[in-house]
C-alpha cells in the first residue's frame, strides 16, 4: 500500500496514498498547517481512506474535490456523524458566592434527611414487636454472625496485642519510680473504660459499618429497595432494624471480648517482666470495679447503634453511578468513626459529671 | 479453511468444571458477513463469543482469528490483534466514571499517538454515527439502556477494528431502536467490509442482518444448523430450528417485540 503523502500545490493541499489511522498520526498536525495556507483540498490520488483519515479531513474545513466514489463515500458518512455530533461547550460553573450557597443549602436538606432518618427509624423500632413480619429474627441472627462471631478472630488478635502494647509502654516510665506493679492499673482502667469499646467500635465500623453501606447501596442500585417499598414491605423494618439492633447487640460483646483479651495480654507482659499472677489479680481487683466495665459496655452498645444506624443511611442514601457505592462505604467508615469520638467525648463529660 | 475466513473455530468445547456447555462446535466466519451466533437462553451464546475473544479458556479445540491465535499471542502481537477486535458487552460496559466521549477516545488514546483534539474529532464522529451526538457529555449512568448498547458499538468501533463482536445488540430494546441497531450494524458491514460476529435470540434482528448464522442448542450440548438464516427458516429439517423459526416467524410482524426462544 502506497505511504501516504501530503502536498501543498499553489494553494491546494494533495494528498496521496492510503490516509488511515497510522497516516492520521503522522499528518495531523502538517495537514493542519498546510490547510491554513490552501483554499482547497485535492483527494483523487487517494487510494483508501479509513474513518480517523476522514476526521482529520473533515478537520481541515476546506472545500474537498476529486476523491473516488468509495472514498467519497467513507467522508459523507463521517461528515454526516460529525454533524449530528456538534462539539459541546463545557457547562459553566457557578460563581464562588453561588456555589457557596448552593452547598450549604445542599448541606441543610442532607441534615433535615438525616434527621427524618433517625425519626423513621425510632418509630419503626417502637413499633416492630407489634406489628407482623416487624421483626425478622432469621435476619437478626445472620447479621449477629457477620457482625458478631465473625469479628472474634480480629477482635481477640487486636486485644492482646493492644494490651501488650499498653503493658509494655506504660511499663516504661513507670519504671523509672520502680511503680511496675501499677501497670495492671492503668491498663486495665484505659482498656475497661476507655480504650476496649473504641478499639471494639472501629473494628465494627471498618467491618460492618462499610458492609451495611455497601450491600444496602448495591440494592439501591438494582432498585431491590423499590422493589420492596411497591410490595408494601416496610424497608426500614425489613432491612435497617435487624442491622442495627444486631450492631448494638454485638458491639458489648466485642468490647468485653477486647477487654479480656488485652488483659490477658497485659497479664503475659507482667509475667515476662517477673510479677507473677497473683500479683496481677490482686491489683486488678483492688483499682477496679464492675462499674468501669459496664460504663465501658455501655458505651459499646451506643456505639453500636450509632456505626448501625450511620452504615444503613449511608446505603440508602446511595446515588446512582460507578462510584456511588464505594462513596456510600467510604461514608459510612468515617461517619462511623466521627460519631464514635464525638459520643466518646460526650460520655466522657457525662460519667465525669455523675460522678461515675 | 476457505480463503476469506477471518475466523476459524474448530473442535471447540467449552465447560465450567461439569459436563460441557458445548461441544465440536466449529465453524467459519467470513470477511465482510454478518455472522449471528443464535440459539435459545442458556444455550451457551455468550459463552462462545467469550471464548471466541480470548476470555474463557476453552477445554478443547482451537480459535484463529485473523490467522492468528489469540491464546498463543502474546505481548506486542496480541496488543496488535485486540486493536483489530471491537467488542459490544451485553450492557455496554461502559466506564462509570467517564463521559460517553471520553469512553469512545479511550482506546483511540491507547492505541494511537493521535493528538487530543484529534481524538475528540474521532470520538465525536463515532458517536454521530450511532445516533449519540447530543449525549457526548453524559455519563454512562445517565442515559437509557439502549443509548447504551449505542455508546458500546461507538467505543468499539473507535479504531475501525475488522472484526466487531456483538453481545446481544438488540436483547431489551424497543421495536424502532432495534431496527435502527440492525440498519446500523448492515449500513457498517456494507459501508466498511467490518465483520461482524452478533450473538442474539431476536428473530427479525437474525433475518433482517444475518448472512449466515449457526444455532446452538442446550439439548444437544451443541451446533445444531449452520447457514443462511432465511434458509434455514425456510427449509430445515431440524425440529428444534424449525421450532425456533417458526415459533414466531409466521405473525412475527404483529408481534414484534417478542423475544424468541426466551
Amino acid at each position: 500500500m502506497p505511504e501516504a503523502t501530503i502536498r501543498l500545490e499553489g494553494d491546494t493541499l494533495a494528498f496521496t496514498g492510503a490516509i488511515d489511522v497510522g497516516a492520521a498520526e503522522r499528518l495531523w498536525g502538517d495537514a493542519t498547517s498546510g490547510a491554513a495556507k490552501a483554499t482547497s483540498i485535492t483527494l483523487d490520488k487517494v487510494t483508501a481512506l479509513d474513518s480517523i483519515g476522514a476526521v482529520m479531513l473533515l478537520a481541515l474545513d476546506k472545500p474537498m474535490s476529486g476523491a473516488p466514489p468509495d472514498i467519497a463515500e467513507v467522508l459523507e458518512r463521517n461528515r454526516r456523524a460529525l454533524e449530528a455530533a456538534p462539539p459541546v461547550k463545557p457547562e459553566k460553573e457557578l460563581p464562588a458566592l453561588q456555589a457557596l450557597g448552593a452547598g450549604a443549602v445542599a448541606k441543610v436538606r442532607s441534615f433535615g434527611r438525616t434527621l427524618a432518618y433517625i425519626g423513621e427509624v425510632t418509630v419503626t423500632m417502637l413499633r416492630a414487636p407489634f406489628q407482623r413480619g416487624g421483626l425478622r429474627p432469621a435476619e437478626l441472627m445472620r447479621h449477629l454472625d457477620e457482625a458478631g462471631l465473625r469479628a472474634f478472630p480480629l477482635t481477640i488478635l487486636l486485644g492482646t496485642l493492644i494490651g501488650v502494647i499498653l503493658a509494655f509502654q506504660s511499663s516504661i516510665p513507670l519504671k523509672r519510680f520502680g511503680a511496675e506493679i501499677f501497670v495492671p492499673n492503668l491498663v486495665g482502667i484505659s482498656l475497661l473504660r476507655e480504650l476496649g469499646p473504641l478499639m471494639a467500635a472501629i473494628i465494627m465500623s471498618g467491618r460492618t459499618g462499610s458492609a451495611y453501606a455497601a450491600e444496602l447501596g448495591t440494592m439501591v442500585v438494582n432498585e431491590e429497595v423499590d422493589a420492596l417499598r411497591i410490595m408494601g414491605v416496610d424497608a426500614i423494618a425489613m432491612l435497617v432494624l435487624p442491622r442495627i439492633i444486631a450492631a448494638c447487640l454485638a458491639m458489648p460483646v466485642l468490647a468485653l471480648v477486647m477487654d479480656l483479651t488485652g488483659l490477658i495480654g497485659m497479664t503475659g507482659v507482667m509475667a515476662a517482666l517477673g510479677f507473677p499472677l497473683v500479683a496481677v489479680t490482686s491489683q486488678l481487683k483492688q483499682w477496679l470495679s464492675l462499674k468501669d466495665l459496664l460504663g465501658g459496655l455501655l458505651k459499646a452498645a451506643v456505639f453500636g447503634a450509632a456505626i448501625g444506624m450511620i452504615g444503613c443511611r449511608a446505603g440508602l442514601a446511595t446515588a446512582r453511578g460507578p462510584r456511588a457505592v464505594g462513596d456510600a462505604a467510604t461514608g459510612a467508615v468515617v461517619g462511623g468513626i466521627v460519631a464514635i469520638i464525638v459520643l466518646d467525648g460526650i460520655f466522657a463529660i457525662l460519667f465525669y459529671r455523675l460522678g461515675l | 479453511m476457505s480463503e476469506d475466513a477471518v475466523i476459524t473455530v474448530d473442535d471447540l468445547s467449552v465447560s465450567f468444571g461439569g459436563p460441557p456447555l458445548f461441544r465440536h462446535v466449529s465453524f467459519e466466519v467470513r470477511r465482510g458477513e454478518v455472522f449471528v451466533i443464535l440459539g435459545g437462553s442458556g444455550c451457551g451464546k455468550s459463552s462462545l463469543l467469550k471464548a471466541m475473544i480470548g476470555l474463557i479458556e476453552p477445554a478443547h479445540g482451537t480459535i484463529s482469528l485473523l490467522g492468528e491465535q489469540l491464546a498463543d499471542a502474546t505481548g506486542d502481537a496480541r496488543r496488535a490483534l485486540l486493536r483489530r477486535l471491537g467488542v459490544m458487552w451485553q450492557s455496554g460496559a461502559l466506564f462509570g466514571s467517564m463521559t460517553l466521549a471520553e469512553n469512545v477516545e479511550l482506546p483511540i488514546e491507547e492505541h494511537t499517538r493521535l493528538s487530543r483534539p484529534a481524538r475528540q474529532a474521532v470520538a465525536r464522529a463515532k458517536l454521530g454515527l450511532v445516533g449519540l451526538g447530543d449525549a457526548q457529555a453524559k455519563l454512562p449512568s445517565e442515559i437509557s439502556g439502549g443509548m447504551a448498547k449505542r455508546a458500546g458499538i461507538a467505543r468499539a468501533m473507535a479504531l475501525d477494528p475488522p472484526i466487531l463482536f456483538l453481545d446481544e445488540p438488540s436483547a431489551g430494546l424497543d421495536p424502532v431502536t432495534s431496527a435502527g441497531l440492525d440498519k446500523l450494524i448492515t449500513d457498517i458491514a456494507r459501508g466498511t467490509g467490518t465483520t461482524f460476529v452478533v450473538v442474539t435470540h431476536e428473530l427479525q434482528s437474525i433475518l433482517a442482518i444475518g448472512d449466515r448464522c449457526i444455532m446452538l442448542d442446550k439439548a444437544a450440548r451443541g451446533m445444531i444448523a449452520e447457514g443462511d438464516p432465511k434458509e434455514l427458516r425456510d427449509h430445515s429439517e431440524n425440529p428444534t430450528v424449525r421450532a425456533f423459526f417458526n415459533r414466531e416467524a409466521p405473525d412475527s410482524k404483529e408481534a414484534p417485540d417478542r423475544k424468541a426462544g426466551a
